[in-house]
């Protein structure tokens, strides 16, 4: 073995309690920041995954990102005068032109669209008043731009085109009703039209807001329900590549005018409380690292202080600052692998733990067990961190012990 | 004794160590002169002390000779060669290879066997192999009566044992140069003794250059040479 190493590991087993201390320490925090960051990545990845999957990837809404200039703004634009308690132009709510719109989009390459009516509506079943969001929809078009179909867990979702009347709810919403497939309820909107409905499905999409108050319809009965004859006011769109939603929604808004979101910026406060919530996990987790790292950096300015006859004697026997001090990073990286390996271990067993555990959690999504994400990265952002931090916190000291005049400490144990 | 190259060799006549006008000051705001002026021609193969009162300098001269410090004013000579321009490396080297250092305290490292200490310089030096280094150490040991000793750790041994086994590390890679530090300063009569011998023994049987520095004049006596030190400066260069 090399002399170097000899004496790093020596020392380290002079000091063993500390020593595994210090490994432990270093374990601790790289278990962690596997599991952890398996379970942060697993979670937000199986939440976009659901939102990708359960909503459209595009939005187009009727409405304006600003609100529209009115006409006496637009026959005085720069007036001296200010008109205060002029009457809004009252606009019909609902995409114009919508059939050019959507036939436009559809030539669009690698885009499905499909239109819809979305309005508030009450259900009535049993007594129970319950609010919720009707969405009239093109079955045909519909099954392209969401993986409903899918995610019917009773019923059938082609069953919307042959029965007269026919709905599917929300999972959610048919418990919050106590309704099931089959039944009848009495729907009514704001319009003042009420119409009996019956249940021909139950859908399930893992996004509770969509689950808990989404119930969907053909779009004439819906346009009909809603008093909305031949109007659309959304239309949803899927992309063949996800990751170009957001441009292709600026283009489209730009295009026509009307407010057009992609997912990121309909979940974006959600996305962004994923973000602040990752920035607090991960600073906890490196905390612990860094913990670890004193407790490296202690041991080895214990050494050091300890051993700094053996340094001296060792400079007199024609080592090197350089070598004496490779010799206390030596130690500090050896802690650094034993808590690395070991740390492996721990997180993968705490990451198979963690998955394991069955519940039932109802957030943004729901989840019967902890999504987790393993990717090897993970343990090598682990290694080189705890690895990074151990050289470091060992560097300092032994740095300090290089730079020891041996003359001084023979001075001294003399 | 250990026949060795040096043992061998014909006697140079070259100084092993030359000093020339050396000083050494400490720097502070009150600053300490340690050595001063000190011009010293020190042989190949002789056997020398340094001798003086406590706080005379006697030490500081010998680590400013063995290059473990270096001089504020003048230079040292080693075989002719002057060290003032040498990089730590380079000292390094030299203390590894051509000096050989005995302190007060043994200063062995207590983790390993006493084989494993007198096998550290030339582990460091690596110019032999494993089997070759333990042969030497063993060979070494025995010549200084500490044979049975090597499997043990230095806190099984006696203070004479321990200072012995110094003496076989500062004698590992065969240097030309040994260097003491008040060697019997921890040590009984028997002891020191013992120690002195084996430093006659290098000098005068395997033509090693010792410098000892003790403040027992019996014990300087016994030497080829005795230097005198006081106030850091030389008295009696012998």
């Amino acid at each position: 073995m090399m002399l170097g190493a000899d004496i790093a590991l020596t020392h380290l087993r002079g000091r063993l309690r500390q020593t595994t201390v210090s490994v432990l320490g270093v374990a601790t925090g790289v278990g962690f920041f596997i599991a952890i960051a398996a379970l942060m990545e697993g979670s937000q990845r199986d939440f976009v995954e659901k939102i990708i999957d359960a909503t459209p990837h595009i939005v187009m809404k009727d409405e304006y990102r600003d609100p529209p200039r009115q006409p006496v703004e637009r026959a005085y634009s720069g007036g001296a005068v200010d008109l205060r308690g002029v009457r809004p132009e009252e606009e019909l709510r609902g995409l114009r032109a919508a059939k050019r719109i959507l036939g436009e989009l559809r030539a669009r390459p690698g885009l499905f669209v499909a239109p819809i009516l979305r309005g508030q509506v009450v259900m009535r079943h049993g007594g129970k008043d319950v609010a919720a969001s009707l969405i009239g929809i093109e079955p045909e078009a519909e099954r392209h731009v969401s993986t409903i179909e899918e995610d019917m867990r009773g019923g059938d979702f082609d069953l919307l085109r042959t029965t007269a009347n026919g709905v599917i709810l929300g999972s959610g919403l048919a418990d919050r009703l106590g309704a099931a497939e089959g039944d009848t309820l009495s729907v009514s909107s704001s319009a003042g039209i009420a119409i009996r409905m019956k249940i021909v499905g139950v859908f399930h999409t893992g996004v509770v807001g969509i689950d808990q108050s989404e119930a969907m319809t053909l779009l004439k009965k819906a346009q009909v329900l809603l008093g909305r004859p031949n109007v659309i006011n959304r239309i949803r769109m899927k992309l063949a590549d996800i990751d170009v939603a957001r441009a292709e929604a600026a283009a489209i808004e730009a295009r026509y005018g009307y407010r057009t979101e992609s997912w990121e910026e309909a979940n974006e406060s959600i996305l962004e409380v994923l973000f602040i919530r990752n920035v607090i996990i991960y600073t906890v987790v490196g905390a612990i690292l860094i913990v670890a790292a004193f407790g490296i950096f202690n041991i080895i300015s214990t050494v050091t202080f300890e051993k700094s006859r053996d340094i001296a004697i060792l400079k007199s026997l024609g080592f090197r600052a350089a070598e004496v001090r490779s010799i206390f990073v030596l130690e500090g990286l050896i802690v650094g692998l034993a808590g690395t390996v070991l740390g492996w271990a721990f997180g993968y067993g705490l990451s198979r733990v963690l998955g394991s555990i069955k519940f039932e959690v109802q957030s943004f999504t729901d989840m019967t067990r902890l999504p987790l994400y393993e990717w090897p990265g993970f343990y090598a952002i682990a290694a080189a961190f705890a690895i990074g931090s151990a050289v470091l916190a060992a560097w300092i000291p032994a740095s300090r012990a290089a730079r020891l005049n041996p003359v001084d400490i023979i001075r001294g144990a003399a | 004794m250990i026949e060795t190259a040096a043992a061998k060799a014909p006697a140079i006549e070259a100084p092993a160590i030359e000093a020339r006008g050396v000083g050494r000051t400490l720097p502070g705001p009150v600053p300490v002169t340690l050595v001063r002026d000190v011009d010293l021609t020190i042989a190949t193969g002789s056997f020398c002390t340094i001798i003086g009162p406590s706080g005379s300098g006697k030490s500081s001269l010998l680590y400013l000779l063995g290059l473990l410090d270096r001089p504020t004013e003048g230079e040292i000579l080693l075989d002719g060669t002057a060290t003032g321009d040498l990089d730590e490396g380079d000292l390094a080297r030299i203390r590894l290879t051509k000096l050989g250092f005995v302190f007060q305290f043994h200063f062995l490292l207590p983790e390993f066997t006493v084989l494993g200490n007198v096998m550290i310089p030339m582990r460091r030096l690596a110019r032999i192999d494993e089997e070759a280094r333990h042969a030497r150490a063993a060979e070494l040991l025995a010549s200084l009566g500490l044979e049975s000793e090597g499997a043990k750790r230095p806190d099984q041994l006696s203070g004479g044992q321990r200072q012995r086994v110094a003496v076989a590390r500062a004698l590992a890679n065969d240097p030309a140069i040994v260097l003491a530090d008040e060697p019997t300063g921890n040590l009984d009569t028997h002891n020191a003794d013992i120690v002195f011998e084996i430093f006659a023994a290098l000098a005068h049987e395997e033509g090693k250059t010792v410098v000892a520095v003790t403040h027992n004049a019996e014990l300087a006596a016994r030497a080829d040479r005795r230097i005198e030190i006081v106030d850091g400066r030389i008295t009696d260069s012998g």
